[in-house]
């Protein structure tokens, strides 16, 4: 049984111009200690389909799905002080902004130990020690002085470290990070990014780890969901991606890695994703596709077998040798 | 902070100057002089007049009696009232504490409603309950004090028979001051009834004082509170698994406060004003009823002096808010 199964799940937004679906259809299924990279550009639809499963989003959407399942218990039909109880405890999420994450007016010692008040039933003397423990494990220098400090006396790195140690406190099964490191300096960026991978390999536990960079994903996924649109378009073992890539968005996304460029231009994908105003008829990826042909541009097109990664294209890449095998 | 206390303790120094002087001219400028007044229908004959001219010191030009005004008040001397012969100071610690608890409760009345209300109606936003409150708030925000505490004594007094109509206590009860304040007094004499007596003296000034204190802390925390609902921080403790109470009476409401702390130290102002009102009404012996009788009386010392420590005292609640803003606001406390 998958840790995590969600199937057929789309958000639409009730927006003052009319309904807009940010999530069309995606299916999510992630194994317990599994790495699951999410990639897409920005738009995509990646946060919205992660916050709509820890149940953040705003009313002003509309959640639907065929199966929303956490070990095998319908999420939808907790109550939310059931859910409640999963949610922050066996699932936990990570944010982009560190700095704007954590609340100005709390020390980082009682953001983290509220976790572990609510969840764990831990005394204040526990708490305490455990929320040292934690901010040792994530790296922080010097935990027990850190414990009294606010989130605006220490820098954007220090605040995701915060945030990690928040998220873990309380042992999830699964954690969800949202671009953990975008909002931070680069030499942060792989640190935050080691220390995720090494915590998850240490707990077991499934990690989601949602990018827009490949370079990441091919450094820390076991499985690659790429998402463009609200759509997912293509999902496969990290390798297989690599090596046969089967949507052309996916094969354009890896076109652009650095150390991929054949001429000293990195190729660019052309256009950008499309809005609430400019959905195309027919596949979505079709304006940007070096492929797209009439009908592309009439007949959305349905996912394909595992074989080619469930891409959703009329015409995937690299196919000849797995269709005639 | 000592610093920060300092400068701002100096700011004080200018427009305490100002204050004098207004308060010093306000008096002079009503028309009628306190031997007339105090003479009243038998009059009083010129040469008499001329005596007590001179002993009141009303015989100097202005600029002399406002010189020595200001030498007595940097002497800690606010002069004696003209009708009781006492001492201001005296005579203000003697009605302060009826106001002050008067305005206590007032204050505690209009936070104690208007935080969880503006909390819920921003939580409800757009719901029933919220526009059900925000036309309410605006009712009461505009509301004539006046004609409000005469409704209300008319209906909750004269058709109900709830409440008394004025004092504090009822005549039966008598103890002595030992804190003047008449909650805590009737429960120290142990006397059988004094202390509801004294409660129910106090509910109907205490929402008619509270209750435009009221509509502006229930406006301002709801639109503060709107503000942080959209925050970062606030899905994080969503996502942390925390119960709406959590959510929003603890991540969002400290936030949230920042601003509101704001209006309530303001509101102090608005409160003292409405305690005159308020307390001539309810015939409740405090400072702001003595304020009004010594202005009929045209008792220049109690005037200038009580107008003094009034401001003062807002004075005092403004810089306490200040400070206030440094143990909600981290932010702040580092400067
Ligand atoms: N509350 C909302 N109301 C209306 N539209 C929304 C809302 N939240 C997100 N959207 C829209 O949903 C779409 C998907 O957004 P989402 O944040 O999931 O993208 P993303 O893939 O996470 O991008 P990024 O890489 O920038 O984080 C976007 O077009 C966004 O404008
Ligand atoms: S369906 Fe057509 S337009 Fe869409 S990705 Fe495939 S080839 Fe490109
Ligand atoms: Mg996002």
């Amino acid at each position: 049984m998958a840790l995590l199964e969600i199937r057929n799940l789309s958000v639409d937004f009730t927006t003052a111009s009319g309904a807009f679906r940010a999530v069309d259809a995606v299916d999510v299924s992630v194994d317990k200690g599994e790495v699951l990279a999410i990639v897409g550009e920005s738009g995509s639809g990646k946060s919205v389909s992660m916050l709509a499963l820890m149940g953040l989003l705003p009313w002003t959407a509309t959640i639907t799905a065929d199966v929303m399942e956490f070990e095998g218990r319908d999420l939808r039909a907790l109550t939310p002080k059931a859910r409640r109880k999963i949610v922050g405890k066996d699932i936990a999420m990570i944010f982009q902004e560190p700095m704007s994450s954590l609340n100005p007016c709390f020390t980082v010692g009682f953001q983290i130990k509220e976790a572990l008040r609510l969840h764990m039933n831990m005394d204040r003397a526990t708490r305490h020690k455990r929320a040292i423990e934690l901010m040792d494990m994530v790296g922080i220098p010097a935990p027990e002085s850190r414990l009294n400090t606010f989130p605006h006396q220490m820098s954007g790195g220090m605040n995701q470290r915060v945030m990690i140690a928040m998220s873990i406190a309380c042992n999830p099964k699964l954690l969800i990070a949202d671009e953990p490191t975008t909002a931070l300096d680069v030499t942060i960026q792989a640190q935050i990014l080691d220390l995720l991978t090494g915590l998850q390999r240490d707990t077991g536990m499934g990690l989601i780890l949602i990018t827009h960079d490949m370079g990441v994903v091919a450094e820390n996924a076991e499985r690659v969901s790429v998402q463009y649109a609200g759509q997912k378009v293509e999902d496969q073992p990290v390798y297989d991606l690599f090596a046969r890539p089967h949507h052309p968005y996916t094969a354009a996304l890896l076109a652009a890695l650095p150390e991929r460029a054949t001429s000293k231009l990195l190729p660019t994908i052309p256009g950008v994703v499309p809005g609430q105003f400019d959905r195309p008829k027919g596949c979505l990826f079709s304006p940007r596709c070096a492929y797209a042909d009439d009908r592309c541009r009439s007949t959305p097109p349905i996912p394909c077998g595992s074989e080619l990664g469930l891409a959703r294209c009329h015409y995937p890449l690299n196919a000849t040798e797995e269709v005639k095998a | 902070m000592l610093k920060y206390l300092a400068s701002r303790l100096l700011t004080f120094v200018p427009t305490f100057i100002g204050v004098t002087l207004i308060s010093f001219a306000f008096i002079r400028m009503l028309p009628g002089d306190p031997i007339t007044v105090m003479a009243g229908e038998r009059g009083v004959s010129p040469e008499r007049y001329q005596e007590l001219m001179v002993q009141l010191g009303f015989d100097q030009p202005v600029y002399v009696q406002y010189f020595e005004y200001l030498k007595g008040i940097v002497q800690g001397d606010l002069g004696m009232s003209f009708v009781t012969k006492k001492p201001v100071w005296d005579e203000f610690f003697a009605l302060f504490p009826a106001t002050l608890e008067l305005s206590l409760c007032a204050m505690i009345f209009a936070v104690g409603l208007g935080l969880p209300a503006g909390v819920i109606a921003a939580v409800n936003r757009g719901k029933f309950f919220d526009r059900a409150l925000m036309s309410t708030a605006l009712v009461g925000y505009s509301m004539p004090i006046f004609w409000w505490a005469l409704l209300l004594i008319i209906v909750v007094s004269g058709w109900l028979g709830l409440t008394p109509v004025s004092g504090r206590i009822s005549l039966m009860f008598y103890f002595p001051d030992t804190t003047g304040f008449m909650l805590i007094d009737s429960l120290l004499s142990g006397q059988k009834g004094a202390f509801s007596s004294a409660l129910s003296h106090l509910i109907l000034p205490t929402i008619v004082l509270g209750t435009i204190p009221l509509a502006v802390i229930a406006r301002q925390t709801r639109s503060a509170m709107l503000e942080v609902l959209s925050e970062d921080y606030i899905r994080t403790a969503r996502a942390k698994g925390l119960s709406p109470y959590g959510i929003n009476g603890i991540h969002a409401l400290r936030n949230a406060l920042i601003p509101v702390i704001t209006v309530i130290g303001l509101s102090v102002g608005t409160l003292l004003a409405g305690a005159i009102l308020t307390e001539t009404i309810f015939s409740w012996p405090g400072i702001g009823k003595w304020m009004v009788d010594s202005i009929f009386r045209r008792d220049y010392p109690v005037v200038q002096g009580g107008l003094l420590l009034i401001a003062v005292m807002v004075m005092i609640v403004n810089l306490t808010v200040d400070m206030l803003y440094g143990f909600i606001n981290p932010k702040i406390r580092k400067r």
